[in-house]
C-alpha cells in the first residue's frame, strides 16, 4: 500500500508539473514534415491530402515555437503560449503573404466527438489571438485532429501534456514579400 | 419453475457431458418434475445472470452431399448466434444419440431428454430446381415433447446465412420472447499503423464477423460510421482537405457524398429513426453546435445556442427527442432536449464526464462513456436521467451501439498505447445485465462500431 500511495503522490506531482508547464518545443518541428534542409521548399502529401510546406518560413516559425500546449479539457492560451503566438505574430505580420492553418489537437483521454470540438476550440484560441494581435483572419484557417494525430506516442502524462496542443502550419508562402 | 431453480440445482455437478448416464437419467426426471406441465419453456433475460439453456441443433438433413453440407453449416451457424448470446448453451454433436431427424418425424424425445437438451432443432435444405434454397426447420421443447416453431425460407443459396441467422432469430425470439438481432450488421472503423499516423477504413461485416468487408482504402482518416434505417446508406466522418467533414456513403453503389461544405467543422453524424433527417455538430468559429439537416434538401436547422460545446446526438425512437452532450454546466454531461431543440434538461448528475449517448431502439433506456478518475465506463440510464448502472469499465471503453432488440450493445476497447506501439484496440459485446462480455472478432484492430437494425 505504501509504495501504490508514494507512486500516486508521485504522478500527482507530474500531473501538476504537467500542467503548469507543459514542455518546450523549439527548433524543428516533429510531424510536421518540417526539415532542415536549407532554403529550399518541399512539399509532402499528408493522409489528409493536404500538403504541408517546409521551407525558410517553417523554419523561421519552428524557432519562435510552431505549437502551444493547454492544459487538460482546458482550451484557454496559458502566458507562455500567450508569448509563443506573439512570436508567431511577429513573424507573420513581416511576411504579409504567408498563409497558415491552425491544427487543434486533443489528448487520448476524450470521446471521440468531444476531442473534436475540444481540438477545435484550441486552434480558434490561437487564430483569435493571432487576429486581436493584427494578423487578417482570412490568412488563418484553423482544423481540429481530436486525438487522432497525437505528436507523441505513449499513455502518461508527459506524452499527453504534449498532445493537448494547436500547430501553425504554413501553408503557402510567398518568400521575402 | 425457472431455469435459475433447475440449474442451482445442476450446478454441483457442472456440464452434463462429465456425467454418467445413470446420473443424467436422474437430472432429466428432476428437471421435468420441477416444472408445471404447462408451462412454456422460456428464458427470462431480464435476469442477472442467467443459466444457458441447453439446446441440441442437429444438422438438418438433405438428400444430395451438397445439401447435407448447406445443412450442416446452417446449424453450426444457428449454434454459434445462440451460444453468443450467452442464454444458450448447445449440446455438442458428439453427445447425441438420435445423430439424424427427418422433418416430419417427431423426434425421439427420451434421446433428447437423457441428454438433458431441453431445446431441439431440427431441419432440412433442399435445392430447388430453380436453383433456389429451401430450408425449413422446427423447434421442440424436448420435455413437453411440443412443437414451439416450423418455419420455411427459400432463397438465393448464396444467401444462406441469412437464412441461418433469421432462423436463429425466431428460435431467440420463441425463447425469450424478444426478437432476435443475429440477421444484423456491423459498420465500423479498421485500424492498422502507428498510433501517431493511424490508418483508418470503414468496413462492414455481418454480426458474426463473416461477409467482412472494407469500405474505404484508407487513403482519408474516417470516423464515427452509423447506418441509416435502412441499411442502404452510411453517415460518417472523414477528414477531407484536412478538415472533418460528414460524409454519406451510399452501400450499393459505394458512392462518397459530401452533405455539405460548411465554414467550420462537420462531426457526430447519426440518421433520424426515419432516415429522413442527420443530426450532427457543426462549429463554427471555434463553437460546436448541434443542427439537423434534412437529408432530402440540405436545408439545416440549428438545434443549439451557447459557447459550450454541444455534440453527439442521438435521437429517441419516436423522434420526438434527442439526447446529446454537453459542457455548458462547466463538464461534459449529457443532456435531453425536444425533436425541435427546446425543453432542454440535464439527465446526468454523476461524477465525471459523462459522453456518447446512444438512445436504445426500444426507447427505454440511454447507454453513454463515462470518464471518471481515468478510467473509461460504459453505462446506461433510464431517460430522465434515473436507475444509472455501470456495466463495464477499462482504461478507454467508449462508444457503445445497440443491438435492435436493447438487449446486447456493443463498444470499443483500447489498452494503452506505449512509445514504439500502439495498444491493441477491438470490439466487445456486452449484455444489457452486463454479462456475457466477449470479443466481436475483426480482422485488424477495431474501433467505432455501430449495430445494424434487422436486415429488412
Amino acid at each position: 500500500m505504501r509504495v501504490s500511495s508514494i507512486a500516486a503522490v508521485a504522478a500527482a506531482v507530474f500531473l501538476i508539473a504537467g500542467c503548469q508547464t507543459p514542455p518546450e518545443r523549439s527548433g524543428t518541428a516533429a510531424g510536421t514534415g518540417a526539415t532542415a534542409q536549407g532554403a529550399g521548399v518541399t512539399s509532402r502529401g499528408g493522409a489528409d491530402g493536404v500538403d504541408r510546406l517546409s521551407g525558410p518560413l517553417s523554419e523561421q516559425l519552428a524557432q519562435v515555437g510552431d505549437r502551444v500546449f493547454f492544459a487538460f479539457d482546458q482550451y484557454a492560451l496559458t502566458p507562455e503560449a500567450r508569448r509563443t503566438v506573439e512570436g508567431q505574430a511577429g513573424l507573420l505580420s513581416r511576411h504579409g503573404g504567408v498563409t497558415v492553418r491552425i491544427e487543434g489537437h486533443a489528448d487520448e483521454r476524450g470521446t471521440r466527438e468531444y476531442n473534436l470540438a475540444l481540438g477545435d476550440r484550441r486552434a480558434h484560441a490561437v487564430k483569435d489571438y493571432l487576429v486581436a494581435l493584427g494578423i487578417s483572419p482570412t490568412r488563418i484557417s484553423t482544423t481540429s485532429y481530436g486525438a487522432e494525430r497525437p505528436a507523441v506516442l505513449g499513455s502518461n502524462e508527459q506524452a499527453w501534456a504534449q498532445n493537448r496542443r494547436a500547430v501553425t502550419i504554413v501553408l503557402s508562402e510567398r518568400v521575402g514579400s | 419453475m425457472t431455469r435459475t431453480e433447475r440449474s442451482a440445482f445442476l450446478q454441483p455437478w457442472g456440464r452434463p457431458g462429465a456425467l454418467v448416464a445413470m446420473l443424467l437419467a436422474l437430472l432429466a426426471v428432476a428437471s421435468m418434475a420441477g416444472r408445471p406441465a404447462m408451462a412454456e419453456l422460456s428464458i427470462d433475460i431480464t435476469r442477472g445472470v442467467v443459466e444457458p439453456l441447453p439446446i441440441a441443433i442437429v444438422d438438418f438433413a438433405g438428400a444430395q452431399n451438397n445439401e447435407r453440407e448447406y445443412g450442416r453449416d446452417v446449424a453450426r451457424v444457428i449454434a454459434a448466434n445462440l451460444r453468443r448470446s450467452g442464454l444458450f448453451a448447445p449440446v455438442e454433436p458428439q453427445a447425441f444419440i438420435q445423430r439424424e431427424i427427418a422433418l416430419d418425424t417427431p423426434p425421439r424425445f427420451a434421446d433428447w431428454r437423457v441428454i438433458n437438451a431441453e431445446a431441439l432443432v431440427h431441419g432440412r435444405v433442399q435445392l430447388l430446381s430453380d436453383g433456389r434454397l429451401q430450408a425449413e426447420f422446427r423447434l421442440w421443447d424436448v420435455f413437453a415433447e411440443r412443437q414451439m416453431a416450423g418455419f420455411s425460407y427459400v432463397t438465393d443459396p448464396r444467401n444462406w446465412r441469412r437464412v441461418a441467422h433469421i432462423i436463429a432469430d425466431s428460435i431467440y425470439q420463441r425463447i425469450t420472447g424478444e426478437d432476435g438481432y443475429f440477421d444484423t450488421r456491423i459498420v465500423y472503423v479498421a485500424e492498422s499503423g502507428p498510433r501517431d499516423n493511424r490508418v483508418k477504413r470503414l468496413a462492414i461485416m455481418d454480426q458474426d464477423g463473416e461477409n467482412h468487408r472494407f469500405l474505404t482504402d484508407g487513403s482519408e482518416l474516417v470516423l464515427t460510421p452509423r447506418f441509416s434505417p435502412s441499411l442502404q446508406e452510411i453517415t460518417y466522418l472523414a477528414f477531407r482537405g484536412g478538415r472533418p467533414q460528414v460524409f454519406i456513403y451510399n452501400i450499393d453503389t459505394g458512392r462518397q457524398e459530401s452533405i455539405g461544405d460548411f465554414d467550420g467543422l462537420s462531426f457526430a453524424p447519426r440518421f433520424s429513426p426515419d432516415g429522413t433527417q442527420l443530426i450532427m455538430s457543426l462549429s463554427r468559429a471555434g463553437n460546436s453546435d448541434i443542427y439537423a439537416m434534412d437529408v432530402r434538401t440540405r436545408q439545416l436547422r440549428r438545434l443549439t445556442t451557447g459557447a459550450s460545446i454541444e455534440t453527439s446526438p442521438s435521437f429517441a425512437p419516436d423522434g420526438r427527442q434527442i439526447v446529446f452532450n454537453s459542457d455548458r454546466g462547466g463538464s461534459q454531461q449529457l443532456y435531453v432536449m425536444d425533436a425541435d431543440g427546446g425543453n432542454v434538461r440535464r439527465i446526468s448528475f454523476g461524477e465525471g464526464r459523462y459522453a456518447t449517448p446512444v438512445w436504445s431502439p426500444r426507447g427505454d433506456l440511454i447507454a453513454f462513456t463515462r470518464l471518471h478518475q481515468g478510467r473509461f465506463f460504459i453505462g446506461v440510464m433510464r431517460p430522465d436521467g434515473s436507475g444509472e448502472r455501470l456495466l463495464v469499465d477499462g482504461f478507454r471503453v467508449e462508444g457503445p451501439t445497440w443491438a435492435p432488440n436493447g438487449r446486447v450493445l456493443i463498444y470499443f476497447e483500447e489498452e494503452p498505447s506505449r512509445a514504439g506501439g500502439a495498444g491493441r484496440s477491438r470490439l466487445m459485446s456486452i449484455d444489457l445485465t452486463g454479462s456475457n462480455k466477449r470479443e466481436v472478432p475483426t480482422p485488424t484492430d477495431a474501433s467505432d462500431p455501430a449495430w445494424s437494425p434487422l436486415i429488412p
